[in-house]
Order: structure tokens, then sequence, then C-alpha cells
């Protein structure tokens, strides 16, 4: 009965319009801000279920089209649709819509309105980027995020909020014009700015390189990947506790989204020549990012980098495919890579949005991010110690956690292509445990560091349903993850397929 | 020599504006200072008048009249009411602004609908007088706007300014016209164009001397790159609701004489005055981008902002193609809608002895009255061609035009430089969304009546018009393409 509903539609424009409408009637009644904002978050989430449940797998094909002329002088298209790779992200950001929400619930004092209104907006605008199928539509979407994002830390951010900021819309800006550029002269060659196109469109060596470049600009950026990363430690210290979750659960995954959609498909000669070049970058921020996380005395910042290492799995995974196809002569294990940087998208998405949800908690308690002003937090509030200590298990990839499940995928699919590449992916076990439990060591455990954290009181109910919901996905990801690898399947077969066909 | 009675017909807008200019200048001399609104109203009747016109007569084909020297196709019409549009607005801004200030005569109205007149001809000019006409009486009617508060030292300064560069440039532009029609042996654009696809070689040396000047002239009017000194100092000599003025219709009318004699007229040419454009473009874009950074004062940041959509501007014209010239007059267009929520927001927040026009002074706006807030970003958004808003399509579309006749080079050029502007742009709002009010302007600002509605439609146009943009960018297309 939903086949024929416009979801994806009603997906993007319920949060958008509902934000604006939460900001025209919560201005002056905070309560009402907060629950007009939760039934807005929950009915997209609910909305967005029928996409799981009516998904067709087993087929590449975008599902749920929806079709509309927008722009006819420039063969632009309101033209939307899902497949196995973009269907699991808009999942992931409805659900962690809902999350943010519930926990600005008290955290959030100063205009709670604006910031209900903001967080939906940018809902509605990323799972249009996500469910796009037309260029120049994902590029609108994949912009216009960039405002509420832009207000949401510099007014709600910390003190030196305005400077990361700045540097955050400026960065990703840089990245994207050059995107634009590459998509604009894809459409002079094709005529069309559908992204099927695109991928069809044979494209000479030279003009591949140049166009995986720009995209490489835009994606890296957003990932981030060494060495352009910088803005997002600054980024996520200075963003509020949502901001931050936002930021490392959903907007971290769109480039890793725009690889799979863009880079690889349209570019695969490109990607096989500068293969290499995303490998050794990718192990610098497994590695190198693993270890300034190492030394990092502010939570917020350590888990930051904890995301740029984790995220380094997964262009990885992504761009092993070519190494293996050279080392082994078929694609067998390419899929394996693409799968194990999916499900490391997906799992990340849950592990750092309760990570930063986790320094929330403190936050709003002591005002501190500092690791040296806790200690011993277990005495005084055992819950949370208990949630902490599972998430920080589950981002150091202990087996039966979502964190596991990525990597092994993605380390597996390395060995296959180069011993060293999957000794050197494996010392993340090593240094991701090592930051993240030290972290655990100084912060919960030993004797109670102070006054302050002897006040402590423990989780609240709603704090404990927004970690408890994480939880529960981080270990079902973890022991059952089949489901999520059935729906993604047929189109990573798919894409594996496609990019093993030269277009030169 | 027989004489016979031209088509009156196609000109009929032009004609009432003229008629009611004279009238309204009748009218206004016997008005007493009080009943000033009386003036208002007719000039703005006029304008709803002439739309109404121009509309009713629109047509898909191209008509010439008074012995070729007019032409009305789609591009005049949808141009034209471009201006209409833009100047209503204008008008409905600066009316607050000059009745707090003393300075609400009718003067001001009446230039106003001259320098509309100008601009009409130079849209529909189809011969170098006719175009050369309509560019004088829109200067001259400018000139005396700038400097008519003339009690304030500033604006006079500004008004001697433009008045020197802006006559050194008409200069120019005589001396590169009389050149062309020495070489070709007509004034009149489509014989020009016929006589230099037949040109002989030898002819070519001085005909490119004429371009040149008559490129030089150009630059000089729009404000591009090299040729732009005078743009900051009178923007912000000038009293801010003629600085409203200046930046918005007159560019669209530029557009059209630029079309007009350097594409219908001296289209054969395109090789040499692409050139020519390309640097101007790259100039305008580094320039107005970079020094727009150092600005203190909102006016002369947004010159330089002009300065540098000159420079996207020029793109979409230099690339040659029909669907070039149909992204830059959708540019133009945009760039107009913008300017005037733009330069309207710091005559909205000035009162008497406060002139908002320092960036400073907009700090802490969206404590102050969060609504505007919004709508400025809008703008400044717009501006800096972020999507959702319609200055993203302006750039996509010239963007588009560049790259289609592989000036992928520029393209890049013109985006990183983009980026350079989104500084700026983002400065503002940084000042308006994160920064405390300052001491002097910490009461709220009162939205008053018509000015508020209108900004706020002007600043929901710019958003709307991105969520829709297709029906705009089709019309620039039929006018330009049919």
């Amino acid at each position: 009965m939903f086949a024929d509903w416009p979801v994806l539609s009603l997906l993007i424009w319920l949060p958008i319009l509902g934000g604006f409408l939460v900001l025209v009637a919560g201005r002056d009644a905070p309560h009402v801000a907060r629950r007009l904002g939760l039934a807005v978050a929950v009915g997209t989430f609910v909305a967005s279920l029928p996409l799981w449940f009516m998904f067709e797998r087993g087929t590449a094909e975008m599902q749920f089209q929806e079709l509309a002329s927008w722009i006819p002088a420039f063969n632009v298209n309101y033209h939307l649709g899902v497949d196995g790779i973009s269907m699991p992200l808009i999942l992931l950001t409805t659900l962690i819509t809902v999350v943010v929400v519930i926990a600005a619930w008290e955290s959030v004092k100063d205009r709670i309105a604006y910031y209900m209104a903001a967080m939906l907006v940018m809902e509605g605008l990323m799972i249009g980027m996500f469910a796009s199928m037309d260029a120049v539509l994902f590029y609108v979407f994949f912009e216009a995020m960039l405002i509420p994002m832009f207000l949401v830390i510099g007014i709600w951010g910390g003190p030196r909020r305005v400077y990361a900021t700045l540097k955050f819309f400026l960065y990703t800006f840089l990245g994207s014009v050059f995107m634009l550029v590459a998509l604009i002269w894809m459409y002079i060659q094709s005529g069309s700015f559908l992204i099927q196109d695109f991928h069809a469109l044979p494209i000479g060596l030279t003009a591949q390189i140049l166009i995986f470049l720009a995209f490489f600009m835009a994606f890296a950026v957003k990932i981030p990947m060494f060495p352009v990363h910088t803005w997002l430690p600054d980024a996520h210290v200075e963003a509020p506790t949502g901001g931050s979750v936002i930021l490392a659960a959903i907007m971290l995954k769109i480039g890793g989204y725009g690889f799979l959609r863009f880079s690889l498909p349209i570019t695969p000669d490109a990607s096989a020549v500068l293969d290499t070049m995303m490998i050794v970058l990718s192990l610098i921020a497994i590695v190198y990012i693993g270890l300034v996380a190492l030394i990092q005395s502010d939570m917020k910042k350590l888990i930051a980098y904890s995301s740029i290492a984790h995220m380094g799995f997964v262009t990885l995974g992504f761009f092993l495919a070519f190494y293996i196809y050279s080392n082994t002569g078929d694609w067998e294990g390419a899929s394996l890579g693409i799968a194990g940087g999916m499900v490391q998208m997906i799992s990340h998405g849950f592990i750092s949005a309760a990570m930063f949800l986790a320094v929330g908690v403190l936050y709003d308690r002591l005002h501190s991010r500092q690791i040296a002003d806790y200690g011993g937090v277990v005495n005084t509030m055992p819950w949370f110690a208990a949630f902490f200590v599972l998430f920080a298990m589950a981002n150091t990839g202990l087996p039966g956690t979502s964190g596991f499940v990525g990597e092994f995928m993605v380390i597996l699919a390395a060995f296959r292509a180069d011993f060293w590449i999957a000794f050197l992916a494996a010392t993340t076990l090593i240094l991701a445990a090592g930051y993240t439990l030290w972290l655990v060591k100084r912060v919960i455990f030993g004797a109670v560091a102070n006054d302050n954290v002897a006040g402590l009181s423990d989780m609240n109910r709603r704090e404990f349903f927004l970690m408890g919901v994480l939880a529960f996905f981080t270990l079902l990801l973890g022991v059952w993850p089949a489901p999520l690898l059935d729906v993604m399947n047929a189109t990573i077969d798919h894409l594996v397929a496609h990019i093993a066909q030269s277009k030169l | 020599m027989n004489f016979e009675i031209p088509d009156f017909l196609p000109a009929v807008p032009e004609m009432f504006v003229l008629g009611m200019a004279c009238l309204i200048l009748v009218i206004d001399a016997f008005l007493p200072d009080s009943r000033r609104d009386i003036t208002y109203g007719l000039v703005q009747a006029t304008l709803v008048a002439a739309a109404g016109l121009t509309l009713w007569m629109m047509g898909p084909e191209t008509v010439l009249t008074f012995s070729d020297t007019f032409v009305k196709d789609p591009m005049a019409d949808i141009l034209k009411v471009a201006v209409y549009v833009t100047s209503f607005l204008v008008f409905l801004y600066s009316r607050p602004y000059l009745m707090e200030r003393g300075i609400h005569k009718g003067e001001f109205y009446v230039l106003g609908l001259f320098a509309v007149l100008g601009m009409m001809i130079m849209i529909s000019g189809h011969n170098l007088l006719s175009l050369y006409l309509g560019l004088e009486l829109l200067s001259l009617s400018s000139y005396a706007l700038v400097a008519f508060w003339r009690d304030n030292s500033r604006a006079t300064e500004a008004a001697m300014k433009y008045f020197v560069l802006g006559a050194l440039a008409s200069g120019l532009l005589l001396y590169g016209m009389s050149m062309i029609y020495g070489m070709t042996g007509s004034l009149d654009i489509a014989v020009i164009a016929a006589e230099l696809v037949a040109a002989d070689e030898s002819l070519n040396i001085p005909l490119v001397f004429g371009l040149v000047f008559l490129v030089v002239a150009i630059a000089f009017k729009l404000g591009a790159v090299p040729f732009h000194m005078w743009v900051p100092d009178v923007y912000d000599g000038a009293p801010t609701a003629v600085t409203l003025f200046l930046a918005t219709a007159p560019k669209i009318a530029a557009f059209a004489f630029l079309m007009r004699l350097l594409v219908e007229g001296m289209g054969p040419m395109h090789a040499d005055w692409q050139g020519m454009m390309i640097i101007l473009a790259v100039l305008s874009l580094a320039v107005g981008n970079v020094i727009a950074i150092a600005q203190t004062s909102i006016k002369r940041m947004l010159a330089y902002s002009t300065i540098a959509h000159i420079g996207f501007l020029f793109m979409g014209i230099l690339a040659g193609t029909d669907s070039g010239y149909a992204s830059a007059m959708f540019y133009v267009i945009v760039y107009a809608i913008t300017a005037a929520g733009g330069f309207g927001m710091i005559v909205f927040l000035s009162r008497e002895g406060y002139e908002a026009d320092q960036i400073d002074d907009f700090k802490g706006l969206a404590k102050r009255n969060p609504w505007f807030a919004f709508i400025m970003l809008l703008l400044l958004f717009s501006m800096a061609g972020v999507p959702p808003t319609v200055g993203f399509y302006a750039k996509l579309a010239v963007i588009q035009a560049a790259v289609g006749v592989d000036l992928v080079w520029l393209a890049i050029v013109a985006v990183i430089f983009s980026i350079i502007g989104a500084f700026y742009y983002l400065r503002v709002v940084k000042m308006m969304f994160f920064d405390d009010p300052q001491d002097g302007a910490a009461e709220p600002v009162q939205p008053s009546g018509a000015l508020a509605t209108a900004l706020s439609i002007n600043g929901l146009a710019v958003l709307l018009l991105g969520i829709f943009p297709g029906l705009l960018l089709s019309l620039t297309h039929y006018a330009i393409i049919g």
C-alpha cells in the first residue's frame, strides 16, 4: 500500500516544513518547540520505515523513484530514488535525528525553537541529498545543509565557535565548488544531469583524473581524510552535543556516500590509477590520526580524531577494490571491502553518536570536557559507566559489537590486496584500544577524582533511553549484520561489476 | 527622401513614461512639501501602468520602428519589466529614508523616472545614436540623483567623481562609435553586423581599435576592473537610497546595452572581444572579491561585491553562445533582485543620524529582529551563491556557459574567487547571528509598514526563486533563444 506513495518526498519535506512550523509555533513557547520537534522527528522516522520493509532486495535498481521536471532549461529534474547504499543511510539519518532532538530536551536552553528547527531542516536536506538521482538536486542539498550547520555551531557552540564554524563552512564550500565544475562539464558532455547517465558516460583518462580530483576535494573534506581533516576537531569541539552527533553520525558519511555514488562509478579508471594515493591517505588516517588521538586531553577532540581514524577504514575498504583485482585477478574481494566500508559507516553512525552523547551527558553536569577533570565516574554514575564502557568497546572493534563487523571485513579484504596494507590497517585494533581504553580508565575508573565528580548524579530516564537505543543497534548490528548486508548486496555487486568495466 | 509616419505602437511604454515624467514634473512644482506623497504615488502608478503596457504588448516577434533605430523583441520586453519591478522596489524602499532626512523631494522621483526612461531606450536601442541617447539620459539623471542631497558634502564629492569619470567613459564610447561608423558606414546595429561579416581583412585593425573603446566604455559604465574606481566611492558617498537605485536597475539596462552593441552589432568580432572580456572578468572577480574582505563599510563591501558580480556576468556573455547570453540575462536579473534587497536592508536599518552603513551595525541583528536577520541571511547567501537561494542557479548558469565553450579554467578561477567571496558574506552573517548588538543600536529595529513587507517579500523571493528556478530560467531562454 505504500509503494505508490511519494515516500522520499515526504521524508524530505516533512522535516523541513515541520522545522519551519516549530520555528513559528515554538518561538515564545519552549515546551511547544520541544514537543512539536519531537513529533516531527518521530513522524519522519516512522515514515522512513516503509523504506526498509518495502525495499526490494536482490536488485540494484533505484527504488521508490519520483520524477518531476524542475529546471527544464538545463534538463534538471526533481528525480529521487534509493538503492542499497543510500537507503540504510536515510534510515540512519531519521533515527539519529530523533536521538538528537531528545538529547536537546534540557541541554539546549537558549532559543530552543531555532535549534529544533535547524536540526529538522538539516534532516530533510540530508535525506534529500541521499535520495537525489539528479546531480544538481544532489548538489543543492549537499550545499544547503551547510547553512543550518553553520548556524548551529555558530550560535550554540563553545567559546571558539566563530572560528570553528567559519572554518567548517569555507573548507566544505571549497571542496564542493570544484565538484560543481566537474558536474557541469559532464552535463555538457552527456546532455543530462542524471547521475546514472554520468555512470555510463565514456570519459578519457586525463579528464577522469581531473574529475576524480574534483570529487576528491569535495568528499575528502567531508569524510574527512588526511590532510584536509583539520576542520573536524575544531568543529566537533565547539559544536553543541547535537551538532557533534549529526556531524559525526551523518555528515561524515556523506563523503563516503559520495565516493560510492560518484567517484568510483563515474571515474573507475582514474580510481584505479589513483588508488595507491587513496590507500596511503587512508592508512595515514588510521595510523597517524590514531596516534594523534592518544595524546588528546579534551574528550570531544579525542573522539573527533577517533572518527577520522575510523572513517579511514571506510575509504580504505572502498579503494582496495582495484588493488585486490590486480593482485588476485577477481573482483570477489572488492565487494567485501566496499561492503565492509558501508557497514563501518552505519556502525560508526551509532557508535560516534553514542560517544558524543556520553560526553554531552558529562558536559551537562560539570561543564568540562577535559579528561583531567574527571576520574572515578563509575562510583557515582554506574549506569552511565556501563554504557560508556560498552561504546568504548564498540569503538575499539570488540567482536559482538557493530564496530567489529566493518573493520573485520575491511581487514579481510586488505589481506587479499597486500599483507602490509592489512598489517597497517590492523594496527588500529591496538591504537583504538589504546586511546579508547585509556580514556575509559582516566574518566570512568579509579578513585573519585574531586568533589565535582563525587556530586554527579546518574543518567535520567531520557538519557538512559537514548543510550539504550544506540546500544541496542550497536549490539544488533554486531551479532546479526546479515539483514543490512542483504540490503546492500545487490547494489554493491552491481557497483563492482560496473567499475570492473574500463570506460576508456 | 520621403517621410513616412513611423509605427508608434512598439514604443508606447516609452512614450507613456516620457509623458508621465513631464506631467509629474509639472504637478510636483505645484505641490506643497507635505503632499510629496502624491508625486510618489504617481511615479509608482506610472511604473505599474508601464509594466501593464509592456506585458500587454509582449509578443514573440521582433519589431523595428523609427527608421530601425528602435527595436521591440522578447528580450526588451522582459528586461523592461525587470527594470520596472526593481525601480518600483527602489522607490518604495527609498521613501522612508528620504522622509526621515528631510530630503523627500519630488526631484528624486522625477529624476528616477527619467532614468527609467533612459534605461528603456538603452534596452530597445537599435542604433548607435539611440543607444547613446538612452545611456546619456540614464547617466545624467544618475549624476543629479547622487548630488541631490546637496547639503551632504560626501554626496557632492561622490557626484563630482561620478560625473567626471562618467563623462570620460561617454567620450570613449562616442570615440569608439565614430570609429565603427567610419569603417562600416552605418549607425544601424543590423547593418554594422552585416558589414562586419563582409568586411575586408585590412579593416581589421581600425575595427578592433574602435571595439576596444566600446568595451572600455561599457566596462566603465558597469564598473568592471580596471575601470571600477568610481564604484566604491560613489556607492559609499551617495545617499543609501540613491546607491540602492544605482546598484540595481541600471545594471539590467547596461546588460541590454552590452547585448545590443557587442553581441548584435559587433557579434562577428566575437573572437576579438571575448579575449578582452576574459581579462575584465578575471580581474573583476579577483579584485572585487579580495578587496571586499578589507571593507568596514557595508556599502563599500557591497560595491566590491557588485564588481565581482559583473565579472560573473561577463563570463556568461563572453561564452558567445545563446545559452550563455540567456545565463547572463538570468544572472543580471537575479543580481538586481538580490542587490535591491541587500541595499534595502541598509535603508531599513538606518534612522535619522544613524546610517547603518558599517558592517558592525549589523551586529546582533538576530537578537534585535530575528525575522529580518533571516531575510538578510537569505540575501547574503544568495550573493555568495549558496543553494537553495537563487544566486546559486545564476552562478550555475554562467559557469555552465563558460564550461560549454571549453573555458574550464575560467570556471575554476570563478569558483575559487567565489569561495573567497563567501568569506565576507559569511562575516556579516556571523555578526548578525553570533555577536551581541552594539550599544548604539541596542533598541529593537521597528518594522514599519510597506517597507518591511516589501523587504520580506524581496527576501523570500530569493528563496522561492531558488526552490523553483525553472520559470525565470525558461523565461530568459525564451527571450534570447525564442
